[in-house]
Order: structure tokens, then C-alpha cells, then sequence
């Protein structure tokens, strides 16, 4: 069986990110980027399943600048055996990344497609619903254990009032949650492996999408900061206070 | 204890924009692989092992201690060691730097170092069992014959075995002529070793299926002194898995490192084998002496930069009074204490000498793979010689800043850096070793003033200030550089007038060398210091505009500090050289004492 993995470069989590200061964006120059943490476990996902020998080849994909090739060693590292990178510098939405997706799942014809559930970026939690939908997948969503059989694989979902498996028909679409595994360390000699793994680069007009963005961006700013609260003497001043002033009663 | 996070931002800039090591290390044969690239992800994931690994074991560590059972003559590593230390070798990090020949990953010591101050930032007492493997794999490696080398580098390599040095005995540390066990030969090649050895890192644990220890003795006919000391290979357990009577008598209460085993070791007719040629076994201990003494500096600038980060965070969470100047937080009870110039200070001599340390261990790093690699003997001779000079500058200076680092970080907190569980005491403890092992300070200094620069002349300090000369020379007139030029210059001078008056007055009288070392030694680690600050701002100059402003002000702002702050030591130190031997020879004996 092959996995499709999808892996995005996104500003590393330990980053304190700020604003440019024409608010258009997130300023990323010189800000350290890594692999999306949810994509981590995505990849440790696959290898595991390569590992207990239900996965025969594992492919990562990555969607962005030139500088992905980085995100992408880092899975040839973890384990994955080879990589692809549509490169663009073109801003990529879910969609756009859902319909190359779909492109490169077509290519590549994967039985499992494993992604991320969300991005820490821009937190959209799109990429892999939409990604199954185009491809008429069935899909797995906020995974925490991954159980794959011969035709079919048994996701256990994370929702709301606790945890839901669902059994989904191969090939199909899965999205990772924290909990579905921790994603190992790399071994040192892996890093100079991943540099001899397959890397292959194509574009988005290659694959004959068209990512050019539906949304724009009108603003971005930082959260309101917090302004210090009061003391109130006893419930009745607060019973009043929550009336009166926040009005939320 | 104080969230350990890893200086990456700082690795970078000092290996690829102050040292440039992609302009050399590529370049020389064997290291091809190691591009900017790999060093990066060997970096990171170096980081990430350390800070989610190694540091969070650190504390709990320090109370439990290691225990010995004196039934079994077993030694328990405190809770996580033996775990941290199986994922460490699995990771494949004892193979980092050693040859592939027997399963290592060849990479330079540019990127071990880096490596090694992250392990003594996050946990230095557990960093000292690998620490002293790679010492016994580096020994072995020089001086093993064929049948050693595979029989013993490729489990020290991949980790499943350990090593240790036992060089020290009761009666003897430093002077290790008068050293007394006894290797006698059994006939079959093999020698029969017996005696006592003590202050043995790492001398015994539970992390490893094998430990091979490295020890110094006597041959029966062995010339008296140092002249007759020879190396030996003593395994705890033979190939047949049988055990050599080399044990564990009892473990050291120590001030610091205290999750280290320092053992005393005693052999009892303990078989082995000798590495290197009769009666040469100081010299096979020396060949590996210059990394170990690095590596026992870098324990000063690993726990300095663990110091810092508690330090600042502490720093800027803590409040108490108004600043001075008016109050900088009017919507909070008090003022963070980092308002205030005092803690600025301590903060800032912190950072100062951590960065430049950093620098110079790169720097030395650099000249270590140089010396190992190049294909050009001179290029290979220049480099072994400024490794000669400054290794005793980087162990000592390195440590004696650490500890003054370790020791402002405490003071940052307050009473809270008398509370063990802070962490910051701790590394004040943990520092306190590094200024006495691997050669105490004291022998440091007179390492560098009597063997480094008189014993030659003064050639190979020559070879490096004419480094420092051209720098100078080449950014005369640069007004940005102005406030390093000028300092530097007059303290070359200075230096070249002191070296000559200390190597005239010490014809006539030993003891006035004696006297100048220590000093003249802090003389030498200024004059390294500002010579790489000035090249650190000079790089920080020319990156502005580039969109990391605010890192290179910083290093802009911290060079300035050094000069300002620092630096004028120097003048203190010349003062103290010049005051002579005679001050310290005058008092009696027997006056002391009054």
C-alpha cells in the first residue's frame, strides 16, 4: 500500500510571530520555519505504518517556495521514502492545495492520503476535507488511532462529546490530531540519507492547476491586549457590573 | 529550574557568518557531506534532543545523586540516564564526529562542539559519560594497533560500551610522575594490573554493557618520573563476558556534577592490554589532551548560557522597585528588576562572555579540523599551533567566566538562587569542577606562559597577533570599529612589552613566570575576546538592514558593553604582571600562618 503524506512549511511554533507593520501580513523574513506539527505526526503515522509492514512506500508532498525542499527533507529523514515539491511563490489557500492534491494523488494513486488536520499557521482546517471531497474519497477527520485492514482502514475521531471510529473504504483521506501519535526524533545518519532520497520538483501549471487565490486578505492585526480588571466588593456589584456595563447578562 | 532552549540563532551566526566554516570545512578532504545544510539539521535535531531530554533530567538529578552499592560494587545513575542515554546512541550521536571506518558519521569537530555545549547547557553531569567515551575512542584511535581498533571502536561508536580515563591516584593529580600502579607483564602479551585510582568520571554506572578503562601505570622496569608511565586497556568485562577484577571501590561526595559517578577505581591484578609504546603512555593521554581541555571549557560556556536564559527570563518576570529614572511599568506593582543597571550588568557580563566564548570555541573547532584534515602541512602546522596556544586560554578563561556567569545568574534571583530548587545554584556547583579538572586553571596558565609562549620565543603567540594586526590594520579608519581598533591595538603592544619582561625577568628568577601566569592568561583571553567581538560587530554592522536588525543591535550593543565593561580588566591585569614574583615570595613560610 502507498501513502500520500502532506507536509506545509509554517513558522515554527516556539516563534513569537508579529505583524507587518503595514498590516497585510505576518512578518515570516528571517523567522525560523519548520515542519507544520500536525503534518509531523502525519509522517510518523506512515512510517509506523511502514513499519509494521501494512505501508510499502511512503510519499511526502509539500506545496510553496523553494524553501519546502527543507520541510521535505526533514520527512525523507523521519522515514518517508521519496518526495515531491510543487513549487510556487504563489500564496496558496486550501483549495488550491486540495486541488493539487488531488492532482498529485491522481499521479500517484495512494491508497491513503494522510494530512495534518490543520495548519498552525493560518488554522483553516480545510486542506483534507476538501482534498477527499475532489477526490471522492472517504474521509477520516481529527484522527487518533489509525487501525488499516486489507480494503478498509477503522479512524477513531476526536469530537466533541469524545471519540467516534468510523470504518472508511480505501483509498481514503485522513487528517491527524496531537493524539494520534508522538512523532520520533531523528536519527543522524538519517539526515544524510534523506539528502540521497528522490526529490522531485514540479509546478502547479505542471500539474495543470490553477492556485491563484479566491480570498484576499483585507488586514491583519494583532489580538486587542488585555486591560487590567477590577475588584468588585461582592455579587450584587458584579451581578450589576455584567447588566449594566458588559451587558452580557 | 530554568527552561533550557537551545542558542541556534547564535550557532549560525557564529559558524556561518564569523567563522564561515562552509568556506573551509567542505573543502577538506573527508568532510565533503558536511555542508550548511546538514549542519543545520544536525543542529536541530542536537537541540531538540537536549532541550526535551537531557535538561528536564537535570534537577531531579542533582538531588538523587548517584548511588554505589558497596555489596555488588554497582553504581544506579539517577532516574532517566540509562533512558536518555539508550535513545541518545540510537539517535546515532556518539558517532557523530568518529571515523566511518568503524561505523562513525565523520563529521568535523565544528559541528561536534556546538553539539557538546548544548549537552553541558541541559545536563553536564550526564554529558560527562559520553564525554569521556569519546576521550577512550579518541585514545584508542591514535594509538591502538589494528586488532584494538576493531575490537574496540565500533562499540564505543555506536555507545553499547563506555570509557573512562584513569589517570589520578591519591598521591597524585597533577604531577603524575609520582604515580605508582603497577603493570606487570603475564607472558601472553597481556599485563596484570594493580593499584588504585581515583576522581575517575564516569568510572562506573549502569548505562552501558561494557566499560573500557583507560589507565596509566608502571612497567616493572620502567624509568622513574613521568619518563615510565605506559597506557593500558582495561575492560570490566572480558570478550568471553567474564569479569576483570577492576571495580568500583566507592563513589565521591562531591559539590556539583553530583549525577556523575566519580568513582575510586581498584584494580586487583586487572588484565590488560598496552595501547601505544612502553613507557610513552603520557604522551598517548596528550595527543587527545586539546579536546578534552576544549571540551572541559565549554562545560564553562554551556553552564553560563544555561545561567543567562534562567537569568534573563527570571530578570524580566520579577518585579520589585521603580527604575531609577521613573517608573517603566506604571499599570504593575513594581518595576521588572531587568530596569535596573546593576542587574543590567550582570545580565550583560553574562551574555558577553558566553557569545564570545561561544566564538572562540568555534574558532578553535575550526582549527582542530583544520590540523586533522588539510592537505596542506603548513596550513596544518598553523593550526596546531594556535590550538596549542589558545587551549589553555579557552579552558581556563571559559570556566573561570562560566563560573563568574553561573554565579551572577544566581545572584539575579535573589534569595530564590539560594533555593535548590531554582536550579541556579546548581550551576554554580556544576561550573565549580571545570576551573580544577583537566588541569587546574593554575597549571592552565602555566601551560601557556612557560610551555605555549616562552618555551618557542613567543613564535606561535606571534602567529596569532599578526592575525589581530591585520585585522586591525584593515579596518584602521573604520569609525564603526573605532572603540575596538584603538584598545586593541595598545594592548597588543602592551602584551608584546609584558611577554618580553616577564621571559627576561624569569632568566634570572623561575618564580616570576610563576607569578605572572594566572593574570597573563586573562591577559590572553581579553585580548582573544575583543578581537572577536570587534570581528563580531564588524559582521553586525555590515548585516543591518537586512531584516534581523534586531539581533545584530544586540550584538552590536553587547560588544560595546564588553569593551566598556569588561575589557578594562586588562589594565588591572598589567598592573599585577608587573608587580612581580616578589610580592608573593616575600612572607615566610613559617609567617603565613600569623
Amino acid at each position: 500500500m502507498k501513502v500520500l503524506v502532506a507536509v506545509k512549511r509554517v513558522v515554527d511554533y516556539n516563534v513569537k510571530v508579529r505583524v507587518k507593520a503595514d498590516g497585510s501580513d505576518v512578518d515570516v523574513a528571517n523567522v525560523k520555519m519548520s515542519m507544520n506539527p500536525f503534518d509531523e505526526i502525519a509522517v510518523e503515522e506512515a512510517v509506523r505504518l511502514k513499519e509494521a509492514g501494512k505501508a510499502t512506500e511512503i510519499v511526502v508532498v509539500s506545496m510553496g517556495v523553494k524553501q519546502c525542499e527543507e520541510t521535505l527533507r526533514t520527512a525523507l529523514a523521519m522515514g518517508a521514502d521519496r518526495a515531491i515539491l510543487v513549487e510556487t511563490d504563489t500564496e496558496l489557500q486550501p483549495l488550491a492545495v486540495a486541488k493539487l492534491l488531488k492532482a498529485v494523488a491522481d499521479k500517484e494513486q495512494p491508497q491513503l492520503l494522510i494530512v495534518g488536520k490543520q495548519a498552525i499557521d493560518d488554522d483553516a482546517n480545510q486542506t483534507g476535507q476538501m482534498a477527499a471531497a475532489l477526490l471522492g474519497w472517504a474521509q477520516g477527520t481529527f484522527a487518533s488511532k489509525v487501525d488499516v485492514a486489507a480494503e478498509t482502514v477503522d479512524v477513531t475521531r476526536e469530537i466533541d462529546g469524545g471519540l467516534e471510529t468510523v470504518k472508511l473504504r480505501l483509498p481514503a483521506v485522513v487528517t491527524a490530531d496531537l493524539r494520534l501519535n508522538e512523532p520520533r526524533f531523528i536519527k543522524l545518519p538519517n539526515i544524510m540519507a534523506a539528502k540521497k532520497k528522490p526529490l522531485e520538483k514540479t509546478s502547479p501549471a505542471d500539474l495543470g492547476v490553477d492556485v491563484t487565490p479566491r480570498l484576499k486578505t483585507l488586514k491583519v492585526a494583532e489580538p486587542a491586549k488585555r486591560s487590567a480588571g477590577i475588584k468588585v466588593a461582592n455579587a450584587a456589584e458584579l451581578v450589576a457590573k455584567l447588566k449594566n456595563d458588559a451587558k452580557v447578562l | 529550574m530554568p527552561a533550557y532552549k537551545a542558542p541556534l540563532r547564535d550557532f549560525d551566526f557564529v559558524l556561518n557568518e564569523l567563522i564561515k566554516v562552509q568556506d573551509i570545512i567542505p573543502a577538506l578532504p573527508g568532510y565533503e557531506e558536511a555542508t550548511q545544510d546538514i549542519f543545520t539539521s544536525y543542529l536541530e535535531a542536537a537541540a531538540q534532543f537536549c532541550e526535551s531530554e537531557l535538561a528536564p533530567l537535570n534537577r531531579q538529578a542533582d538531588e538523587e545523586g548517584c548511588q554505589f552499592d558497596p555489596s555488588t560494587k554497582a553504581v544506579t545513575t539517577p532516574p532517566g540516564f540509562k533512558e536518555a542515554y539508550k535513545q541518545y546512541c540510537e539517535l546515532g550521536f556518539p558517532a557523530l564526529d568518529c571515523d566511518p571506518t568503524y561505523g562513525g558519521q565523520g563529521m568535523p569537530k565544528s559541528l561536534a562542539f556546538p553539539v557538546m555545549e548544548m549537552q553541558c547547557s541541559s545536563n553536564v553531569a550526564w554529558s560527562m559519560y559520553p564525554g569521556l567515551s569519546h576521550g577512550a575512542y579518541a585514545a584508542i584511535h591514535a594509538h591502538g594497533t589494528p586488532e584494538q581498533k576493531a575490537t574496540y571502536l565500533p562499540r564505543l561508536v555506536d555507545g553499547s560500551w563506555t570509557g573512562t580515563m584513569c589517570l589520578t591516584e591519591p598521591h597524585c593529580g597533577t604531577d603524575l610522575g609520582l604515580l605508582k600502579t603497577r603493570a606487570e607483564p603475564n607472558g601472553d602479551g597481556s599485563y596484570s594490573i594493580t593499584g588504585t585510582k581515583i576522581f575517575i568520571s564516569a568510572g562506573e554506572h549502569d548505562m552501558s554493557d561494557n566499560i573500557i578503562h583507560l589507565v596509566l601505570a608502571r612497567l616493572p622496569d620502567a624509568p622513574k618520573d613521568v619518563k615510565g608511565i605506559s597506557l593500558f586497556i582495561v575492560p570490566k568485562y572480558h570478550a568471553d563476558g567474564s569479569r576483570n577484577p577492576v571495580a568500583c571501590g566507592s563513589l565521591e561526595h562531591k559539590m556539583g556534577i553530583k549525577a556523575n559517578a566519580t568513582a575510586v577505581i581498584n584494580l586487583d591484578g586487572a588484565k590488560g592490554y598496552l595501547i601505544g609504546e612502553a613507557n610513552k603512555g603520557l604522551s598517548c593521554m596528550f595527543t587527545m589532551m586539546n579536546a578534552a581541555r576544549l571540551g572541559c571549557g565549554m562545560q564553562g560556556l554551556g553552564i553560563g548560557e544555561a545561567s543567562f536564559q534562567g537569568a534573563l527570563a527570571y530578570a524580566r518576570e520579577r518585579l520589585q522597585m521603580r527604575a531609577l529614572t521613573g517608573a517603566k511599568c506604571p499599570d504593575k506593582a513594581a518595576d521588572p528588576i531587568i530596569v535596573h543597571p546593576d542587574v543590567r550588568r550582570m545580565l550583560l557580563t553574562q551574555k558577553a562572555y558566553t557569545e564570545a566564548g561561544r566564538a572562540l570555541t568555534a574558532l578553535l573547532a575550526l582549527q582542530l579540523d583544520i590540523e586533522d584534515k588539510h592537505p596542506d602541512a603548513a596550513a596544518r602546522q598553523d593550526a596546531a599551533d594556535l590550538v596549542a596556544l589558545l587551549t589553555p586560554v579557552a579552558k581556563a578563561f571559559m570556566t573561570d567566566n562560566g563560573y563568574e556567569a553561573a554565579n551572577m545568574g544566581m545572584q539575579v534571583f535573589g534569595g530564590h538562587g539560594f533555593i535548590r530548587e531554582w536550579g541556579m545554584e546548581q550551576l554554580v556547583r556544576d561550573c565549580r569542577i571545570s576551573q580544577i579538572y583537566e588541569g587546574t586553571n593554575g597549571i592552565q596558565a602555566i601551560d601557556l606562559l612557560g610551555r605555549k609562549v616562552l618555551l618557542d620565543q613567543g613564535q606561535k603567540l606571534r602567529k596569532f597577533t599578526k592575525q589581530i594586526h591585520q585585522f586591525c590594520q584593515a579596518n584602521e579608519g573604520n569609525d564603526k570599529l573605532a572603540e575596538y581598533i584603538a584598545p586593541l591595538a595598545r594592548l597588543m603592544k602592551d602584551v608584546g612589552e609584558v611577554t618580553m619582561g616577564i621571559g627576561m625577568a624569569s632568566l634570572q628568577n623561575k618564580d616570576e613566570a610563576g607569578a605572572a601566569a594566572t593574570d597573563y592568561l586573562r591577559l590572553i583571553g581579553h585580548l582573544s575576546y575583543a578581537w572577536l567581538w570587534a570581528r563580531m560587530a564588524e559582521v553586525a554592522h555590515a548585516s543591518l538592514g537586512q531584516g534581523d536588525d534586531a539581533f545584530y543591535q544586540a550584538k552590536i550593543a553587547t560588544g560595546r558593553f564588553y569593551m566598556a565593561k569588561l575589557f578594562p580588566e586588562v589594565h588591572t591585569l598589567l598592573a599585577r604582571i608587573k608587580g612581580g614574583a616578589a610580592p608573593l615570595m616575600a612572607l615566610d613560610e613559617e609567617h603565613f600562618a600569623f
